[in-house]
């Protein structure tokens, strides 16, 4: 070995003959539309809390410029949350091993000397740190947070939210300096036109002194591309439900349901977990406290059965990305206790409080669209069996569309048009 | 070698442009990202970076080094890939569900889901067996195949 080839700064030190601009251009395309996709369903996320509706809602309400694009959240298709944020979380697991080789793919960048040959490639080194150091904490932060590991530095809402843009930012540049290259390089190589930089030279990773290939490119894709099978496979059943939650062998939503029977679908916290005991919704002790324009109701269990029962399917849709499929709820429409308290025909946004005594969600608003829609009810029965505990007894909120955690449970108080 | 400039070359004027928009995006999020725990969050950022480049990419390239050598010592250089799959994707899929599987997090996902925290250990090792079991069963029809179109040595 060439005494200058132990070092990381030479060329020489890197031996692997699979890295080279077709590697590389691959993988950092197929990111490109990954995360992409990323960011987009992440703000659809965000825009689906409603953050602009009530300080309740917002975890970030510094956000300023960063919700410009922020719209009433939809009440159709009822499945639209169970969807992106599936995808969201599903497609960050599927991309890992592809993020994982595309850094291994261009490492022998991080040492490359000298340091900079002009301003603009020192800035873009820089950027390169927020490119790789963002995007990994927003992969690290999303795989803690949905295994309920929570030891980010932080809310995992506003670290996650902020970081993205962060990350973005050196994203959109990096994309649009390499974009062209990585284009090109596939766009040669499919005509089968001789790969540009084949020829070892300082900036096209290609080995000066590669070692014997121990597996082919096509191999090393291949590994890649099963690592990201695997990962989905053993996850996405989460997000699908029914059978195939059995599949997903891996994820914290995945294989088993919780007990069984009626009220056996997935939980996102317990009622111990929230500190709910029996003493606060037992039948003497709860009470429904609505408040609207013409004053306050205090409804008992039994007065909101004699109002009229509704029914509507819908599921529950997890930030976390997991979901169950339709449950059938019955309960009282809310716009019907709207115009109980004075708002009727056109119910107001609604502010609706559980009896939980901590907990970021503990109170969340929903907007006017969300209470008028005729499926959104304040739930009693679950699949024709009264709620459990876990799932909200005596009474849940469920709407359409909405992240789950805004499906308030163990309600306590509505308040109509005071937000 | 390209001779020492003497001046600072700025580069591409395009380049400074985009740069100059990413920075003022990224200075503009990362206060808000910052405005807790600043030094705690710097440090997850640079420390992913670090920890990723300086750790884990060496610590697995040495990994696979040692696979590799190991075999070529034995004189089976071509095994190498039965080794290899299984373990980058057993490796990988502990990486990703470390929380869940080390049981770091087990009593508050019990609490908080009401699900048993204790199969993910068992079930990430039976999918690593499952892998490894798969890949020798393979590399044995291939040893096998392999003696058979030997022709066989003359008595």
């Amino acid at each position: 070995m060439r005494d200058q080839d132990r070092l990381p700064t030479s060329p020489g030190f890197w031996r692997s003959p699979l890295r080279g601009p077709w590697f590389t251009s691959v993988l950092g395309l197929v990111l490109l539309v990954g995360i992409t996709v990323l960011f987009v369903t992440g703000l659809v996320s965000y825009a689906a809390y409603n953050p602009g509706l009530s300080p309740v809602n917002d975890t970030t309400p510094d956000k300023g410029l960063l919700g410009f694009y922020l719209f009433a959240w939809p009440t159709d298709p009822v499945w639209l949350y169970r969807l992106t944020q599936g995808v969201h979380v599903t497609l960050g697991i599927t991309l890992i091993p592809v993020l994982l080789a595309k850094l291994w793919s261009v490492v022998p960048r991080l040492f490359a000397l000298p340091p900079a040959r002009s301003v603009a490639h020192a800035l873009e080194r820089i950027s390169l740190l927020l490119l790789v150091g963002g995007g990994l904490f927003e992969f690290t932060t999303g795989v803690l947070n949905i295994q309920l590991d929570y030891v980010f530095p932080g809310s995992f809402y506003p670290l996650h939210f902020y970081g993205a843009w962060v990350f973005f930012a050196a994203f959109v540049a990096h994309a649009v300096l390499k974009t062209p290259t990585a284009l090109r390089t596939v766009r040669r190589r499919l005509r089968d036109e001789p790969e540009e930089g084949v020829e070892p030279a300082a900036d096209t990773l290609v080995s000066p002194r590669p070692d014997r290939p121990t597996v082919s490119r096509r191999g090393a894709f291949g590994l890649v591309g099963g690592g990201s099978l695997l990962l989905f496979l053993t996850t996405v059943g989460q997000s699908l439900g029914g059978p195939f939650r059995r599949t997903a062998l891996l994820a914290p939503h995945g294989t088993a349901d919780p007990n069984g029977g009626p009220n056996g679908f997935q939980i996102n916290k317990t009622a111990a977990y929230a500190g709910i005991t029996a003493a606060d919704t037992h039948e003497d002790a709860w009470r429904l406290v609505v408040t609207g324009r013409t004053g306050t109701v205090r409804l008992s269990r039994a007065q909101l059965l004699q109002l009229p029962l509704h029914s509507s399917s819908l599921p529950i849709a997890c930030v976390e990305g997991w979901s169950t499929a339709d449950q059938w709820w019955r309960g009282v429409r809310l716009r019907d206790l709207a115009a109980l308290v004075g708002h009727d025909g056109d119910p107001p946004d609604v502010l609706v409080e559980s009896l939980q005594r901590h907990g970021a969600f503990r109170r969340a608003a929903l907007r006017a669209n969300q209470v008028a829609d005729p499926r959104t009810l304040l739930a009693l029965y679950v699949n024709g069996e009264e709620l459990s505990p876990d799932h909200g007894h005596p009474a849940r909120v469920i709407v359409p569309a909405a992240p789950g955690v805004l499906n308030t449970k163990w309600v306590g108080r509505l308040t109509f048009g005071a937000l | 070698m390209t001779p020492r400039r003497l001046r600072v070359a700025p580069g591409s004027p395009f380049q400074l442009l985009l740069l100059a928009c990413s920075f003022a995006l990224a200075a503009y999020a990362g206060i808000r990202l910052l405005a807790g725990d600043w030094f705690a969050v710097a440090l997850w950022i640079v420390g992913a970076a670090l920890l990723h480049d300086l750790v884990l990419v060496p610590l697995y390239a040495a990994a696979d080094r040692a696979v590799i050598h190991g075999l070529a010592a034995a004189g089976q250089r071509a095994w190498t890939p039965y080794v290899r799959v299984p373990a980058a994707l057993s490796a990988l899929l502990l990486l990703v569900w470390f929380p869940l599987i080390s049981g770091r997090s087990a009593e508050r996902y019990r609490l908080a889901t009401g699900l048993s925290p204790d199969g993910f250990l068992t079930r990430w090792l039976l999918i690593a067996a499952v892998l490894f079991g798969g890949s020798a069963a393979l590399l044995a029809l291939r040893v096998r195949r392999a003696a058979k179109q030997r022709p066989p040595a003359p008595h």
